[in-house]
């Protein structure tokens, strides 16, 4: 096997400062097997995120009897969605008519995105918290659940809800190391074509290894009142986080 | 009327402009499509190829894709352009010009002397005319050598970015990822970090860490910081240690606008690292990135397809003779390159162009989780590359890159080419690993301890040692 000395005490000096897989050894020029196997199984869990679909039910279970409305962007299927993110910005058109009623200050959109194990493990989570941390300050509307999404469809539906205020819960694009990492955008006055710029950005939530469902719905809460003083959200927000555009599934 | 027309098996196909001739004659890809300017049918992008096979490559420097007069990247090109080396090849049709590149009369210098007269639209035009084979077999020819503490790009070498990235830049993680690489041979195309902040200070202190390793350990390579270049400026300002300039660079100039650039800012920057003069075997300071896609994500495409518009990046790379440019070609995602396939052939042009163009290329062989791609297709990319002459790829720990999140080349993928193409890293670092012990003298990589035990003294490398 591999020829590097001491490679088990190596690893162990190494891997106390960092999660990249170093001094994995190697045999002649090649990876060996168990390491292999562990990259393809990482690989694989990322993979089976991508394309899990939001089973029925699967949110609105932990939802506590809060009332919800199931929508679809204009992608109908995974692949379409990850070749046409435009298509995943707008909702197909009859699920715009369903949210005109829903007159709400704060929607919140509990989505898909590149992640549906992520949002089916800590979407429903963060949203009953958000929901007892807000719900004497703001009129919260019926939670959305939204499938094939992008961060920007939120846009469309705050605007058909005639929301002051979008929050999307949505997840992010998985990676090797974490298949199940929620982010919530937040925008002022959503409406279709806001910017990237002009969104709040909590990522890497994910109990119990990221943030934890309390610190985001603190956070989430935070930001809402500083927006609504100042009246909106991005760079424009003192003191906000810029959103990184790269970061998400926009 | 439609300007380009050619009939072909009783079918008349009609082209409004250049840019839809060439958007048509690019093998298929989702970032065209996504754009709106792809082929609608597999005949009509054969149509398209047939007519520009015909075409002078002169009409390149009269008919401009992206106007002249909106677009400092055009007036660079068509300023810059070098009528005397053009002169060789002006009597070519973009098909003549394939044949031109693979015919065995066609040697490297010839190559390398036509280099100042091609424009990214020619190089873009032929690369659409060539199979996969053709982009390696001409950029093999072609050897573009830079140089700043050692010399990247000679024929028979191949070097490698050792990328020790980590999610919060903790400073014992990324020398703990350096020292793998190290013990893997990786890292004499440059040791460089992509931070995980634009935090200035956290950053001086990563450009401190790396240069107390590289003079630490008496390592004849360069690091990098790959910070923005607004960021890299003030840090030299400030006395960081810098090696080199990276920047991320586009092919208009509103994508170079959404990357915080411009050409002025670019000279500014290439002149102060410049006036730094740290490099010891020659002064080529600039790293840019670059990557098909990249002016569709920022809306400034003018409707040209992302192989052309990335072929106009290398000629504002051109300008500043980089020691390195990379394509990091597959970490955009699918809706620009959706599979092992369109990612293959993204890098074969790249490299294959970016060489013509007068660059050293390297490749990020890379995917993002979304996209339709594993390690299977790295490998296929990894060796035509390594066959084609690529200067360097990546080397990341495990290939997993812990702070970006996509999978790269890993120290092993470079140790394998190195294997089966019998490539060598850059001389003088070459010399250092066998000085050091990490490699025998024939350049078989050795038992780390040697090496452990000498360089155990270096504060910055902690306790890491043992």
């Amino acid at each position: 096997m591999a020829d590097l000395p001491d490679i088990t005490p190596l690893r162990q000096r190494l891997s106390a400062f960092t999660n990249a897989r170093v001094a994995i050894g190697r045999v002649g020029s090649s990876v060996p097997t168990g390491a292999m196997l562990e990259f393809q199984l990482a690989h694989a869990r990322a993979r089976d995120a991508v394309h899990d679909a939001l089973a029925p039910g699967a949110v609105e279970q932990g939802l506590a009897g809060w009332p919800s409305i199931s929508v679809h962007s204009a992608a109908p299927d995974r692949a379409t969605y990850l070749l046409r993110p435009d298509l995943g910005r707008q909702l197909q058109p009859e699920d715009a008519a369903s949210l005109q009623m829903d007159q709400a200050q704060l929607a919140i959109v509990i989505a898909d995105g590149l992640s549906a194990t992520a949002t089916m493990a800590h979407g429903a989570a963060l949203a009953m918290a958000m929901v007892e941390r807000l719900r004497h300050d703001w009129r919260i509307g019926p939670m959305v659940i939204a499938h094939q999404a992008r961060v920007a469809l939120g846009d469309e539906i705050g605007e058909a809800m005639d929301a002051q205020m979008v929050v999307v819960l949505i997840g992010e694009r998985p990676g090797l190391s974490a298949a199940d990492s929620l982010s919530a955008y937040l925008t002022w006055a959503p409406r279709r074509g806001r910017l990237d710029s002009e969104r709040n950005c909590i990522s890497n939530i994910r109990p119990p290894h990221g943030r934890s469902i309390a610190e985001a719905a603190d956070e989430i809460a935070r930001i809402l009142s500083r927006a609504r003083a100042a009246q909106c959200t991005g760079v424009a927000l003192a003191g906000g986080e810029a959103l990184a555009a790269e970061e998400g599934p926009d | 009327m439609s300007a380009y027309r050619i009939d072909l098996a009783g079918t008349r196909y009609s082209f409004d402009n250049l840019a839809e001739v060439m958007a048509c004659a690019s093998p298929a890809r989702s970032g065209d499509a996504l754009a709106g300017i792809a082929a609608a049918s597999a005949q009509q992008r054969v149509a398209a190829r047939w007519l520009l096979a015909d075409l002078p490559l002169g009409l390149f420097l009269e008919d401009q894709l992206v106007p002249y007069e909106q677009d400092e990247v055009t007036r660079l090109i068509i300023d810059s352009h070098d009528r005397d080396a053009f002169a060789a090849i002006a009597h070519l049709t973009v098909g003549a010009c394939r044949e031109w590149l693979l015919d065995d009369a066609t040697d490297g210098a010839a190559l390398a002397s036509a280099a100042g007269g091609i424009t990214p639209e020619m190089a873009a035009a032929v690369s659409k005319l060539m199979r996969n084979q053709d982009l390696v077999i001409a950029a093999r020819k072609i050897e573009n050598i830079t140089r700043f503490r050692n010399t990247i790009g000679l024929r028979g070498r191949l070097s490698t970015r050792l990328q020790p990235n980590h999610p919060t830049d903790d400073p014992q993680g990324v020398a703990a990822s350096i020292l793998d690489g190290l013990l893997m041979g990786s890292g004499d195309a440059v040791i460089g970090i992509n931070p995980a902040t634009d935090d200035l200070p956290t950053i001086a202190r990563l450009l401190t860490l790396l240069d107390d390793l590289r003079m630490g350990m008496d390592m004849p390579t360069q690091t990098c910081v790959l910070t923005h270049v607004t960021n890299t400026l003030a840090l030299i300002g400030a006395g960081a240690p810098v090696d080199l300039c990276f920047q991320s660079i586009a092919g208009t100039q509103a994508a170079n606008r959404g990357f915080g650039i411009s050409l002025a800012l670019l000279d500014e920057a290439h002149a102060a690292t410049q006036a730094l003069a740290r490099g010891t075997v020659g002064q080529n300071v600039m790293y840019f990135e670059t990557g098909q896609g990249s002016c569709l994500s920022s809306n400034a495409h003018h409707g040209v397809d992302q192989q052309t518009l990335e072929c106009r990046a290398y000629a504002v790379a051109r300008r500043y003779s980089p020691l390195l440019v990379n394509s990091v070609v597959g970490f955009i995602g699918p809706e620009y390159l959706y599979d092992g396939k369109q990612i293959l052939r993204a890098a074969l042009e790249d490299h294959f162009c970016g060489k013509l163009l007068g660059l050293p290329m390297g490749l990020d062989i890379c995917y993002t989780n979304h996209a339709e791609a594993d390690q299977d297709d790295m490998d296929t990319i990894a060796t035509m590359l390594g066959v084609a002459g690529v200067s360097f790829i990546m080397g990341v720990p495990g290939a997993d890159d812990v702070m970006l999140g996509y999978q790269s080349t890993s120290f092993h993928d470079a140790l394998y080419l190195r294997s089966v193409l019998g490539l060598a890293p850059a001389p003088e670092f070459a010399a250092w690993l066998e000085r050091m012990g990490l490699t025998d003298p024939g350049g078989k990589l050795l038992r780390g301890d040697p090496f452990m035990a000498s360089v155990r003294g270096v504060p910055a490398l902690g306790g890491l040692c043992g």
